[in-house]
């Protein structure tokens, strides 16, 4: 079946409808990893949002559940060049085709993803609309194109009610977990003991999985829990996650974050958690023009100037020059672009970055942060 | 952190001669570092032995020595030279090795010269098994378990430790035999206990089964302040078990989940890391395709082959980056040279597909063995860049321009329509059983019987369902198109797999190819199917030949609908960052881009080309040229081509041209993408290069640089519309046509051999017996020799025009009186009326023996004045006759007084880059500008004959014998080596025994020797043989040849032959007492089998071999001289 992409610009792309035939309007964004796809779909980050993949080869290696990271995916729509007629991978279960059918994602393949690409790049991100209907005239549908807004996803995607991870034993992870971050397992169990509160703001996976790997006890809270339900389960560390949209758009969760930053316990936070904790202490943030969504961003660590190659998903980043320096002072940099990719709170426990330091998808070099987070925590050496 | 101040004059170690393993790659990583250092202000002293580089250029280093890479040559070049540091990590392991021995040695410590790039401890960690194996436990990479044991219940309990499959090797047997795949116990205990047996010193090594694995490889990058990227990761589609440089490749990897890519990512980092290396670094894995299990195979700590593909598959130039990480730099203080915007450090993010396909030397060695394994076999690569996997595989097979244009030709015609041209070559093509091919020591792959073999391609379809099973389980270069065929038959994935052991996903794709065949043939030809047809690749002559249509006809279908080659960029970030480098692809599924179009109507479903914008339509008040390249590197056509296409480019920039180069070799220099303005990583083929034109739309293209690869598009050049730059097409033509040229030579009133044309053996003899024997039978249109031979009777020839009819049915057969002389060489610059000649070369073999093959020396030493006047007086009439506008090659004979052409090359030639340097004379950019129009008075030079040189050069060149087994090594008119070095000096010998050293061969060692030279060699040998002995050598030789030396007083002991009983000849061989062979092997057809094994026996022990006696006269030569000191001579000076 014949599916056209259109976006608010006016710019129309024909290609073939991939899993559901529904119509669907969506912020339009890229992502240029190579491989993680599964991740990318079920990356809570991307509600509200149409993802496309700059990769043109998609669905080579299946669907391998296990890896999904959270409950279904998220992505209001899919972009691609073209989708694998067959899976290949000794994990694989299922197709992507499927899997896309199964969660009545819409999407489009077939198209020239690199243009699309560049019209982002130039234009910055903008609205669009899937469709498996064939519109004789396509300013028809521009006026709903155009009023597209990204809003309450937050609440969308983060979990009704809260619930425990247990520290995991490495050993009794699934094989592929425990082989793909082998390096990670090595490091000591320094989080023993620990209980740290995990804020759901569009958890991924990982980050509780991280967390229980170094032996930490995971409680993880709906986005919209009282800062005082939290502190009163008296936590040695609080992790704020990332997550989806215009972090302004969460006031409410933005004043019970500010409560958290007063309390006296050590804070990380990933992505929306680090731009709410920013926004918390009056800073500003702004939309970048088309984002960072990759695995291949080289951040810099202020602190020893070290790069580090991240993992990245996010349309919005803080303004480092609304930061008061008696509060934060940036931590990392995107040596890119020099936006923000991280915070450092002054006099406080605290520290904050715009990364995925969970990875999956992408490359797993800024794990060590969660052993500082740890560390933060006094967990032992 | 900045720069190292303390840095300021560095040497740089290249890598000699091209051998199989060691190629261009070597060039391209040496060039882009010396141009990367000299930008930082470093003085750069460049030693390499290969003048064929570009590397030994002037322009890029500041110093240049073309002497031989041993620890001498070095030693004297850093007390002469006196640099602060030596970079060896990208002179590959020739660099490397170097470097190590000096290291060891403590003559750098002494000498105060640093390494850079990589410390000797990190060589040693990565290159010592031991010490690589404990690290890696160290940091807890896995290695492929392995345990040497003696008894058998030791043996089990190893490998059930180790875990089933295990690989089982007696020590020390012959060829491994005994050893064997244990997949349990009662297996691994019956080969044990044979194996055990069988090993002489009781030994068995267990090793877990990592055969059938997936390879991967990572390109990481590590800088002084530790931080760490990977460039690329690629995909092999041949398991492990073949060499990666024999492998099809695939970048980024395909069948990598997330999960497997971050985990060997991750590991990559973690022991480049723990190496501590400074610079590029490649990791070879073997990845479990049934669970997580991985193992490291291989660490190459510097740049390699594999960097050179991963950075031209990302456009980031590794060695361009691992040059300024070793003078100090850190990754994130380098600019992308891709984006000008952003940095080094960072990962390349792949928008497309990249498929390499190994370049083979079977079409040269008909006799070699085309298994494919651990040792690699290829001489050169394509490389081509799609947005589909399909579309990349389609235009590298017919990047390699070796006849086959899909997965298709390999096929006999089964039905369908052919235009009655196509069909007759087919069927002529395919109608030889292949066990009529000369098939000397066929132990092991014996070809099945049905499989119709001919020169350019085999048949499989006839082979029954059996048959073909066993042909899917030979590892050979031929294994994508049996499994075409298994797919066409039928046969399942899983059983695909099962034997291969190739991933699905491959035979998948292959099988989507195998589709469309098959769809096409059936038809109707819709114009979707035709945009499907294209958007995979599909030549239009493919589908012409597919459909039944003609080629114009599918052509006028796609333009009708508007369905044309568009083109993107690579620009190592997925469009997320504006680039602006000027490095595109092409493919049917997009639209073209151009700078700045945010594309507002991208229309329906693709590409319209009225409104599709194109790099191509900005404002160029520039005239634009095409530079065509020269393709793969095969034994004929090397790395001087790139030499040649290169300094052409830069000599039209310098006119004020705008630059545009297509070629499809990653190994090369000319495929960088900072050489000329746009560079078009495309397959050179008619239909390719019109792309190219039609949104281009060139003023001129220019083909005399790019060898045969570029000469053979002139006339879809001509037809295209693009004027031909320099001379003409028609000209190029007469010096091809024989009969053409026969009257041009006429009317220059100029001798050649005389001879005939033919079409059938009858002829032949009859001419051959009109002439004398012995004769030179060759196809008319033949490159570096292929199928020539010198025929001694009627029996000959009959042999051999069966064999060369498969590949010439349609052109004649030449019949040439052979006559021994000297065999001299000139290229020349002409601008249509005045000529330039450089020097005059003389090749020390006789006639008889390829150019390509000779020791070539310059000036030549034996001419007489006379004589050279006449060479100088042919090469302008013939110029003139051919009104030459560039570069012209000519080779002629001189036997006694007589002088006779043999060839004429109206193009740039192997001795191009090898005369330049040594005369000082840029011969390419010359005859650039003159093919601009300037005249060569206007440019400052006298015409005519130069002055001699002071100093001789001696070319010689390198062969990769060792490497293709089963390869007859005996020279003769078709070309066999694969690279050539240099020898320069102020005395023929001094310059000759450089050019043997250069060429790695190193005597005396054991001072032992064998001669066997056929009746009619026996008094020549006998000089020889005395000046060997004179120089302290023992004289093995055969009955015949030892009686003959006996009886002039050389002594020499005799062995018994080959068929008579130990210890025999080879024996002596064998024994690694020997340090060369001169073994004459009979002229014509039938040489002899014996001689065949000797010689195989020799190379494959490390024993030099001559097949020539005035090589072997040179060599004497040269030990005779070899005590004097070496003078080193920067060829800047010259």
């Amino acid at each position: 079946m014949k599916a056209f992409l259109i976006l608010e610009d006016g710019t129309v792309f024909c290609g073939s409808s991939i899993g559901s035939d529904r119509e669907v309007i969506s912020e339009i964004v890229f992502n240029t990893s190579m491989t993680g796809y599964l991740e990318v779909l079920t990356d809570p980050s991307y509600a509200g949002q149409a993802v496309a993949m700059t990769y043109p080869l998609i669905g080579n290696y299946g669907i391998c559940r296990e890896d999904m990271e959270s409950g279904r995916p998220w992505p209001d729509g899919f972009i691609v060049r073209e989708l694998s007629p067959i899976p290949s991978n000794f994990r694989s279960g299922d197709t992507i085709q499927h899997f896309l059918k199964e969660y009545d994602i819409p999407g489009i393949s077939g198209i020239d993803t690199r243009a699309l690409t560049k019209i982002l790049r130039e234009k910055g991100t903008m609205n669009g609309m899937i469709t498996t209907h064939a519109y004789d005239d396509y300013t028809k549908p521009m006026e709903r194109i155009k009023s597209y807004r990204v809003t309450g996803v937050v609440k969308a995607v983060s979990c009704k009610e809260t619930y425990v991870v247990e520290p995991s034993d490495p050993a009794a992870l699934p094989v592929s977990v425990r082989t793909a971050r082998k390096t990670e397992t090595m490091q000591r169990r320094a989080g023993e003991g620990k209980r740290v509160a995990l804020l759901d703001l569009g958890a991924k996976r990982n980050i509780a999985r991280s967390l229980a790997e170094r032996g930490c006890l995971v409680t993880v809270y709906p986005c919209h829990t009282p800062a005082e339900e939290i502190l009163a389960a008296k936590p040695d560390g609080i992790m704020l996650s990332n997550g989806p949209g215009d972090p302004k758009e969460n006031a409410e969760m933005i004043r019970e974050i500010g409560r958290l930053y007063e309390s006296e316990i050590p804070i990380f936070a990933i992505c929306l958690g680090h731009q709410l904790m920013a926004l918390a202490v009056g800073a500003d943030t702004y939309k970048l023009k088309y984002g960072h969504r990759g695995g291949n961003h080289p951040v810099k660590d202020l602190d020893t100037g070290r790069v580090y190659i991240s993992s990245q998903n996010h349309g919005y980043a803080v303004d480092p020059k609304s930061l008061d320096p008696q509060v934060a002072v940036p931590a990392f940099v995107n040596v890119n672009d020099n936006t923000n990719e991280g915070l450092r709170y002054v006099g406080k426990n605290i520290f904050t970055v715009q990364f995925h330091p969970e990875a999956c998808p992408g490359p797993q070099d800024s794990g060590y942060l969660f052993d500082r987070f740890i560390e933060m925590m006094g967990g032992k050496e | 952190m900045p720069k190292n101040p303390e840095i300021k004059k560095v040497l740089v170690l290249g890598s000699g001669p091209i051998v199989i393993g060691q190629a261009a790659e070597f060039d391209y990583a040496g060039t882009q570092a010396c141009r990367s250092l000299k930008e930082e202000g470093i003085e750069v002293v460049l030693l390499n032995s290969n003048p064929a580089t570009i590397m030994t250029d002037k322009d890029i280093a500041d110093r240049v020595y073309i002497e031989p890479l041993t620890t001498e040559v070095v030693e004297r070049l850093i007390r002469k030279e006196c640099p602060d540091s030596v970079l060896p990590t990208l002179g590959g392991q020739a660099g490397l090795n170097l470097a190590m021995e000096l290291e060891e040695s403590g003559f750098l410590k002494e000498n105060q010269v640093r390494l850079i790039g990589t410390t000797a401890l990190t060589i040693k960690k990565a290159e010592d098994r031991e010490l690589f194996k404990e690290t890696m436990e160290r940091i807890g990479e896995p290695v492929a378990p392995s345990d040497i044991v003696e008894d058998v219940e030791d043996g089990l309990r190893i490998a059930a430790e180790i875990g089933y499959p295990v690989v089982l090797r007696p020590a020390y047997t012959l060829g491994g035999s005994g050893g064997g795949i244990a997949r349990g116990p009662e297996q691994c205990r019956e080969i044990l206990e044979n194996g055990l047996r069988l090993s002489r010193v009781g030994q068995v090594l267990v090793e877990r089964c990592i055969a059938g694995w997936k390879e991967i490889e990572y390109e990481v990058i590590r800088d002084g302040a530790g931080n760490v990227i990977t460039v690329c990761n690629m995909e092999n589609i041949d398991p492990v078990g073949v060499h990666t440089g024999d492998s099809i490749v695939v970048a980024p990897s395909q069948t990598l989940g997330d999960k497997e890519y971050q985990m060997l990512r991750t590991s990559a980092l973690n022991i480049i890391t723990e190496l501590g290396i400074t610079g590029g670094c490649n990791v070879q894995y073997a990845l479990n395709p049934d669970s997580f299990e991985y193992c490291v195979i291989e660490v190459n700590p510097r740049v390699s082959r594999s960097s050179a593909l991963a950075s031209k598959a990302t456009g980031y130039p590794i060695a361009k980056v691992a040059a300024k990480i070793a003078l100090g730099y850190t990754l994130d203080e380098i600019k992308n040279a891709v984006t000008k915007k952003t940095c080094a450090c960072f990962e390349p993010m792949l928008d497309y597909c990249v498929v390499k396909m190994p370049r083979l030397p079977f079409d040269k060695f008909i006799s070699a063995k085309r298994a494919l394994g651990t040792q690699m076999k290829a001489t050169g690569e394509v490389m081509s860049i799609c947005t589909s996997f399909e579309g990349a595989l389609m235009k590298a097979i017919r990047s390699l321009e070796q006849h086959v244009d899909s997965l298709t030709l390999y096929t006999a015609p089964s039905g369908e329509k052919r235009t009655a041209s196509l069909q007759k070559t087919d069927i002529t093509e395919c109608s030889k059983e292949d066990s009529a091919l000369p098939d000397e020591n066929q132990t092991q792959t014996l070809p099945e019987a049905g499989i119709m073999e001919c020169p350019n391609g085999y048949d499989f379809s006839r082979l029954d369902q059996d048959g073909l099973k066993r042909q899917l389980a030979k590892v050979d270069d031929r294994r994508i198109w049996v499994i075409a065929e298994a797919l066409r038959r039928g046969i399942s994935y899983d059983e695909i797999f099962e034997i291969t052991r190739i991933d699905r996903w491959f035979i998948d794709k292959l099988a989507v190819l195998v589709d469309m065949e098959e769809t096409l043939k059936v038809g109707p030809l819709t114009m979707e199917l035709l945009r499907e047809a294209k958007r995979l690749e599909f030549p239009d002559t493919v589908i012409a030949r597919l459909t039944g249509m003609s080629v114009q006809e599918i052509k006028e279908m796609r333009y009708g609908a508007g369905i044309r080659a568009s083109f993107k960029m690579v620009d190592t970030c997925a469009a997320e960052f504006a680039a602006e480098t000027p490095y595109y692809y092409s493919c049917f599924d997009g639209i073209s881009e151009e700078e700045g179009s945010g594309g507002t109507d991208v229309g329906y479903g693709g590409s319209d080309p009225a409104k599709t914008a194109n790099p191509a339509n900005e404002s160029h008040p520039k005239k634009k040229v095409l530079v065509l390249g020269s393709g793969p590197i095969r034994i004929g056509q090397g790395i001087e081509f790139d030499f040649c296409s290169v300094h052409s480019t830069w000599a039209f920039a310098k006119e004020g041209y705008e630059t545009i180069i297509i070629n499809n070799n990653p190994e090369t220099v000319s495929t960088d993408f900072d050489i000329a303005d746009k560079l078009y990583f495309e397959p050179l083929t008619p239909e390719d290069v019109e792309s190219i034109v039609d949104m281009e739309k060139p003023d001129g293209a220019v083909v005399q640089f790019g060898g045969q690869t570029a000469i053979k598009l002139t006339e879809a050049l001509m037809k295209m519309g693009v004027p031909i730059l320099g001379t003409a097409a028609e000209d190029v033509d007469a010096a091809e046509d024989r009969e053409l040229f026969d009257r041009i030579l006429e009317q220059c009133r100029i001798p050649r051999p005389a001879g005939h044309t033919v079409f059938t053996a009858q002829e032949a003899k009859a001419a051959a017996n009109e002439l004398g024997y012995p004769v030179l039978v060759r196809p008319s249109y033949v490159l570096g020799g292929q199928g020539m031979q010198i025929c001694i009777n009627d029996h000959d020839i009959d042999e051999f025009i069966g064999i060369i009819n498969q590949i010439a049915q349609d052109h004649p057969i030449l019949v040439d009186k052979y006559i021994v002389g000297k065999e001299i060489e000139v290229d020349a610059v002409c601008d249509g009326k005045d000529i330039l000649i450089p020097g005059i070369m003389e090749h020390i073999e006789r006639t008889g023996v390829h150019s390509g093959d000779s020791i070539s020396v310059y000036p030549a030493p034996s001419i007489t004045p006379e004589i050279e006047a006449r060479l100088v007086d042919y090469t302008e009439r013939l110029a003139r006759a051919l009104h030459v506008k560039g570069m012209i090659n000519i080779q002629f004979i001189v036997a006694g007084e007589e002088v006779f052409i043999i060839e004429v090359n109206p193009r740039s030639s192997r001795t191009v880059p090898y005369i330049s340097k040594v005369t000082g004379i840029p011969i390419v950019p010359l005859a650039t500008r003159v093919i601009c129009g300037h005249t060569l008075k206007e440019l400052g030079y006298t015409p005519g004959l130069q002055k001699k040189s002071k100093y001789m050069a001696i070319k010689m060149p390198v062969f990769s014998f060792e490497k293709i087994r089963g390869a007859d090594i005996s020279l003769g008119p078709e070309m066999k080596s694969t690279g050539e070095c240099l020898g320069v000096a102020e005395t023929f010998n001094e310059a000759l025994y450089k050019a043997f050293a250069g060429a790695g061969i190193k005597l005396p060692k054991h001072k032992n020797m064998v001669i066997t030279v056929r009746e009619s060699e026996h008094e020549a040998v006998v000089e020889i043989a005395r000046r060997f002995q004179n120089a302290g050598y023992r004289i093995f030789a055969t009955r015949g040849t030892a009686r003959a030396l006996n009886a002039h007083g050389v002594k020499a002991l005799t062995v018994r032959k080959l068929e008579q009983e130990s210890p025999n000849i080879l024996d002596l061989i064998l024994g690694h007492e020997i340090d060369l062979v001169i073994d004459i092997p009979q002229q014509g057809a039938e040489r002899s089998h014996d001689g065949f094994i000797i010689r195989r026996n020799a190379i494959e022990t490390g024993v030099h071999v001559l097949t020539s006696l005035d090589t072997a006269e040179a060599l004497a030569t040269s030990l005779e001289n070899r005590t004097k000191e070496l003078t080193l001579i920067d060829i800047g000076t010259l």
